[in-house]
């Protein structure tokens, strides 16, 4: 099914609940971000370094790909390479058997959703369980994330705490739904899984080529749980997360929790190399996965996308996100990043309307900690949209229909004497809340200014008469 | 081809012509340029800030230890085999983790440990299993970590810290208990790990 963001939209808009809960959420996280970004006095030259590491990493990736692996083989670890999707849970799904286990402990990770690992795991008799609070909730009630950093913003404590007295055993029974009581419980039932648990998989935040040192953070401790308890640990990271050297740490350890959640150190931040004896996992690997990266490289102009460091700022600030909520992305990359990262994933045929979700106001390339410009490469992507034949036909014949008509001045005069003979029907305060096919697409997520009594030419030709 | 050749030829048709970036690396803060003591304060504000237990003493060790065990209620405590003579408080049993076994470990109420170094603009902590910290499970599992930072191991910015770390350690920056705000943005300290960290700081 293409990713059809209008249709997504219009369900968010409806969705009152939902509405509330993004617009507490953002509002709260942006007065935290924008308090802590302000109080380094180096903010600016942070997001310029970030940035240009970022683009150092990128223009030598081959380079930085290679001596990472050397790196990672070094210390004990083994590095896999996976061109696409299917060849990464092929690995993973390999890895996870060659255990002899048939469970696996996950840490939050937006790649093995990007992958579709947990289908795939589930089909090969493996149980997948997530470890991050939110994702844990999302996966209990088979939904999808909505947010990148608060998965589960879509769902109240009530409805949360239903879930668990369902899915908890044990751990559920006479829950309230006060958020302490929900935390402990998922802490008691998460625990033995922690303990008896032989594979841990995670996504990874950063890995350094210099060192091989590939990096996590995290706030629950699950991440800590996940990566130092199991005897086998696979992480999985697209190839653009790698950093050129350990020094780079400086730069994102500040951006990314600054800019994430609003704290100027999460809880939590896990460094490995390779395999440490006496000390977390005997066996470790590391996936890199190409999936589409490269194809984005390959764009000079959209490029940038993979500075990404999900960070979800973009979406706090993003008044489309707040209005039409996550799961109008069909992705789990959603706000504005998602708008630009998804449909070069996965075609502009299928998510050719993503690049569309945006009103382009800049709020997102002003906040973001790597400076990407969002707003130019939605232009850009839009651009393609149209080239390559993707965009949808009722825009196009309505494209065609005006150019036409504004090229031809009485077909323009009859069709707004219709218009406004025709919108008196429809029209309310003003505006025109629905108009029909094929117009209605347009009117589907937007109310349409109705036309004025009178047009301007109609008052000048009467000034003149005068 | 497979998939390690696939990937490179792909990048390496992707980047070819395209110049590499001349972009100097911009200057960013990477010493602390305030005195020594407001530094201090800075460190011990930002624990605070995060809920954590604060003491700190200019005397021995181990009184202080045992003052602050006391008031949480802990006798018993796991502690890395290396645990400094002077660290030991009295009425307190240290179970020296002699690489003990998970389940074992999960039943120790607390850990006692040092640390690699604290950063001061953050309020971290960061562990990497050297001198008096062990491995990483120890401060993992307890319900209750004590932890030792002394004055010289404070460094004011985060770039300092990753200047003196040595990268193929185990390393663990710890910045206040852990938390979560996954429901409804209510913010909730404690989920896994050390529900509750105190930090004594001598010097």
């Amino acid at each position: 099914m293409s990713t059809n963001f209008p249709t997504r939209a219009a369900d968010g808009l409806r969705n009152t609940q939902q509405r509330r809960n993004l617009a507490k959420a953002t509002n709260t996280i942006r007065g935290k971000t924008a308090k802590v970004t302000a109080e380094l006095p180096d903010w600016e030259a942070l997001r310029e370094a970030g940035k240009a590491i970022k683009r150092e990493a990128h223009a030598k990736l081959d380079q930085y790909l290679l001596q990472l692996e050397e790196m990672v083989t070094k210390a004990g670890g083994h590095v896999h390479w996976a061109a696409d999707a299917a060849e990464a849970r092929e690995i993973i799904v390999r890895l996870t058997r060659q255990a002899g286990t048939d469970q696996v402990i996950k840490i939050k990770s937006m790649t093995t959703d990007e992958i579709e690992l947990n289908p795939a795991l589930e089909e090969a008799g493996i149980r997948p369980y997530e470890t991050d609070l939110a994702d844990m909730i999302v996966q209990m009630a088979k939904e999808r994330p909505s947010h990148l950093l608060v998965p589960a913003i879509h769902k109240n404590r009530v409805e949360i705490r239903d879930l668990f007295r369902a899915e908890m055993g044990e751990h559920g029974t006479g829950l309230s739904d006060r958020p302490p009581d929900l935390t402990r419980a998922a802490r008691a039932y998460l625990r033995q899984k922690f303990m008896e648990t032989k594979v841990a998989i995670s996504g990874a935040n950063f890995a350094v080529a210099e060192t091989g040192t590939v990096g996590v953070v995290e706030s629950e401790g699950n991440g800590r749980m996940c990566l130092t308890l199991p005897q086998v640990l696979i992480s999985i990271m697209g190839i653009e997360k790698v950093l050129p050297r350990f020094d780079d740490l400086s730069v994102f350890l500040q951006l990314l929790p600054r800019a994430a959640t609003g704290e100027r150190m999460n809880p939590y931040n896990s460094l490995w190399t390779g395999v440490h004896a006496g000390d977390g996992p005997c066996e470790f690997h590391l996936v890199l996965l190409d999936n589409g990266r490269s194809k984005i490289l390959a764009d000079e102009v959209a490029r940038e996308t993979l500075h990404c460091i999900r960070c979800s700022r973009c979406l706090n600030v993003c008044p489309v996100y707040e209005r039409a909520g996550g799961h109008a992305y069909d992705s789990m990359y959603q706000g504005p990043i998602g708008a630009i990262v998804t449909p070069q994933l996965r075609g502009l045929e299928e998510a050719g309307s993503l690049p569309y979700a945006s009103s382009l106001c800049g709020a997102c390339h002003e906040v973001c900690p790597v400076k990407i410009n969002i707003p130019q490469i939605l232009v850009h992507l839009r651009g393609r949209v149209v080239r390559e034949g993707h965009a949808g036909k009722g825009e196009a014949l309505a494209m065609g229909v005006a150019a036409r008509m504004f090229g031809n001045q009485g077909a323009l005069d009859w069709s707004l004497w219709a218009g406004r003979l025709g919108q008196k029907l429809l029209m309310r305060d003003g505006t025109l809340p629905w108009l029909p096919p094929p117009l209605s697409g347009w009117t589907l997520s937007r109310d349409f200014p109705a036309l004025p009594e009178q047009s301007f030419r109609d008052w000048w030709q009467k000034r003149e008469d005068k | 081809m497979n998939g390690r050749d696939l990937i490179l030829s792909r990048v390496r048709a992707a980047i070819a012509g395209s110049p590499p970036p001349v972009t100097p690396t911009p200057a960013i803060n990477r010493v602390w340029e305030g005195d020594r003591e407001a530094m201090v304060e800075r460190f011990l504000d930002r624990l605070r800030d995060y809920n954590v237990g604060v003491t700190r003493t200019s005397g021995t060790v181990a009184p202080a230890l045992a003052g602050i065990l006391a008031g949480r209620g802990i006798d018993r405590l796991a502690v890395p085999t290396d645990l400094p003579a002077e660290w030991r408080p009295d009425g307190v049993a240290l179970v020296p983790d002699d690489n003990l076994p998970h389940g074992a470990l999960n039943a120790i109420p607390g850990a006692l440990t040092g640390a690699a170094l604290a950063i001061a603009e953050t309020g971290s902590i960061v562990l990497d299993g050297g001198a008096a910290q062990g491995r990483r499970a120890l401060t993992l599992l307890p319900d209750y970590h004590l932890c030792v930072v002394r004055a010289e191991q404070l460094v004011g910015l985060v770039p300092e810290a990753i200047a003196a770390l040595v990268p193929n350690r185990p390393i663990t920056f710890c910045s206040g208990p852990s938390a979560t705000a996954d429901i409804e943005l209510d913010r909730v300290v404690g989920v896994h790990g050390p529900r509750r960290l105190d930090v004594l700081f001598v010097g």
